[in-house]
């Protein structure tokens, strides 16, 4: 009973990690958009909804009371809005303006929830997120649950949604710009504009990921939204296959599994004041493992992106293979 | 306000111009934007620390000159860990970036230099704990030199020698063969190669440079701040938002970025308050993407 209780736990935040990966895959994997700052747009649906549906709190703004779905719904608007902000700024320069942008974005939405007392609660964060069906929590393995249908359910439903989008005319003008940018915008297709709604809706995922997160544990602080959260969900999406939302699933729930494997494991191997130690050895091993499938296996499991270089840049790369010689 | 903020401003300033160089080198040479320079700041630290203990275990206890706060061990130590920082930046583009270079996808190397950061990162705090460490606990007394400002005899010296480490890089930029090579190389890279630059020796001096002087900045914040594993880390907004500013490839570009940056936050936080730092960058940097995406002293890219 308690392992089907911890499986249905492992698994709900598992599949909370395919979604934000799902969003990560709109903008990389589809648009060949740079994000390292997904923390942050996690992080902001993670509060909106929480601001949107929390009693009130005197000592904070809002606390409004309102029902899940609207904070649900809020936090996809306000992380879309967030995103669309982001790559009007940036999309139309270098795509490396885009990821030191991003960063910057994580950067000061992390510097926000310190801060910003009356908003975000500042490091104690914020408590009492309503849960849906938090009436069954006396029973946990019911209670987990009902959890996992829900975000079984939502995952489920931008899973599909996205691979529609994909094979959509929209989808494959995203690819068509991906793969050869110069041929799509000479058959009328304005680069910057698609690039700025997929990185929008990518964003209101990624929210709507954070937002389901804080309703479930019912509590969020600032130290929820490292650098370190970014760092899970690109290897989770890089070991996937960027390109395909079948392997940003798949991919989430295999990294999340050695992550809590190797985390679980550490705690058995470890004193106890060893153990932040530890930690960190387990970051070490999952950065040499991006760089790893980067250099040996760059598609992944399911990935479909292509290996050639772009023809627009041919004489650039040809200087940076010489570069690397 | 009192004009101790113009002292605190050059200070940072020369941290996150040192930086900077490194990361607008990196940008405009090799074309990518490296995350993991921060973590070679913070492992070049690391290391000159080791070295001073070293030498303290085997000379024993040795005097600071005069009115500074720390003595020749350290100046040995800064040589090591420079020598040290330039080898680890060699060896990650040996193993990592020249690979997946060769590929050809700029966006890739971004990904992975994402990737060593974290791994870099997490092995110093493996290593050392992440418990804040120092070169010194001494305390100095800082003289007031007029107007309200103080300084102290370690801040004068580190403000020097960034300016002469900054002369030093722009008078080999501009004087000498390798600099000129790599100002072509960054111009245009097919070019460069017709008329026989050596691509893979300008590259090496890129890593060289950019190491190096990440090294100093990073002991500088050790002497002026304090040490940890998360140092590199937190500089590196400040430091691509002064490369930027600078405009990308230009070495007086990044150290006045830098400064720029730093007399800012250091405005910042006698107005609004220390918790805000961390967003003066940003909403410069957004500033310049907007206004001018090229920077001051930037080139259009063709």
């Amino acid at each position: 009973m308690d392992l089907l209780g911890y499986g249905a736990f492992f698994l709900t935040t598992a599949l909370i990690f395919s979604l934000v990966t799902l969003g990560l895959n709109l903008q990389w994997g589809l648009t060949g958009l740079f994000n390292v700052g997904l923390a942050g747009f996690v992080a902001i649906g993670a509060y909106t909804s929480a601001l949107l549906t929390t009693p009130d709190d005197a000592a904070r703004l809002g606390g409004f009371g309102l029902p899940i779905l609207v904070g649900w719904a809020g936090a996809m608007v306000v992380g879309g809005i967030a995103a669309a902000l982001t790559g009007m700024a940036t999309l139309r320069l270098r795509s490396d303006y885009l990821a030191i942008t991003t960063f910057g974005v994580a950067v000061v939405v992390q510097l926000v929830a310190l801060n910003a007392q009356k908003l975000t609660g500042g490091p104690f964060g914020i408590g009492f997120i309503p849960r849906p069906f938090g009436s069954l929590a006396e029973t946990p393995l019911l209670f987990n649950l009902s959890n996992l249908a829900v975000v079984s359910a939502v995952t489920l439903i931008a899973y599909l949604a996205l691979e529609h989008l994909s094979r959509s005319p929209w989808g494959r003008v995203l690819k068509a710009l991906r793969e050869d940018e110069r041929a799509a915008i000479s058959l009328g297709k304005s680069a910057r504009f698609y690039r700025v709604q997929a990185f929008a809706v990518g964003g209101a995922i990624m929210a709507l990921a954070g937002a389901l997160q804080a309703h479930f544990t019912g509590f969020i602080a600032p130290d929820n939204y490292l650098p370190i959260l970014t760092f899970q969900v690109w290897v989770m999406l890089i070991v996937g296959g960027s390109g395909s939302n079948l392997g940003a699933v798949i991919g989430s729930i295999l990294v999340w599994g050695i992550w809590a494997g190797s985390g679980t494991l550490t705690s058995i191997l470890f004193s106890p004041e060893q153990q932040a130690r530890a930690a960190s050895l387990q970051i070490v091993a999952i950065g040499v493992m991006l760089c790893l499938i980067l250099l040996i296996r760059p598609t992944g499991l399911f990935g479909d992106r292509p290996r050639r270089p772009k023809p627009g840049k041919q004489t650039k790369a040809a200087g940076e293979s010489g570069a690397g010689s | 306000m009192s004009l101790q903020f113009v002292v605190d401003g050059l200070l940072t300033g020369s941290m996150i111009g040192l930086g900077a160089i490194g990361v607008t080198l990196t940008y405009s040479i090799l074309r990518f934007s490296n995350f993991a320079h921060g973590d070679f700041m913070a492992w070049g630290t690391y290391a000159t620390l080791a070295v001073v203990s070293a030498i303290g275990a085997t000379f024993g206890k040795v005097a600071p000159i005069a009115p500074l706060s720390f003595g020749w061990p350290l100046l040995v130590a800064l040589v090591v860990g420079m020598a040290f920082t330039a080898v680890l930046a060699l060896l990650l583009d040996k193993v990592l970036f020249s690979r997946l270079r060769s590929q050809g996808q700029a966006i890739i190397v971004v990904m992975a230099s994402f990737g060593a950061s974290m791994a870099l990162r997490s092995l110093l705090e493996f290593t050392f704990s992440s418990r804040p460490t120092y070169f010194s606990r001494a305390i100095q007394i800082a003289m007031p030199v007029g107007f309200g400002i103080r300084i102290t005899p370690d801040q004068i010296t580190l403000l020097l020698l960034t300016a002469v480490l900054v002369l030093g890089v722009h008078l080999l930029m501009t004087r000498t063969q390798t600099g000129r090579s790599m100002q072509a190389l960054s111009q245009n890279a097919a070019l460069a190669r017709i008329v026989g630059i050596d691509v893979a020796s300008v590259v090496r001096v890129t890593w060289v440079i950019g190491g190096a002087l990440a090294c100093v900045a990073g002991v500088m914040i050790g002497i002026l701040v304090q040490i940890r594993p998360f140092m590199g880390f937190d500089m590196l907004l400040p430091m691509f938002a002064a490369a930027i500013l600078g405009g990308i490839g230009s070495i007086p570009g990044a150290v006045l970025g830098g400064l720029i940056i730093g007399l800012a936050e250091a405005g910042a936080v006698q107005l609004i308050g220390a918790e805000w730092r961390a967003a003066v960058s940003f909403i410069i940097l957004m500033a310049v993407l907007f206004v001018r995406p090229i920077g001051l002293f930037g080139v259009r890219e063709r």
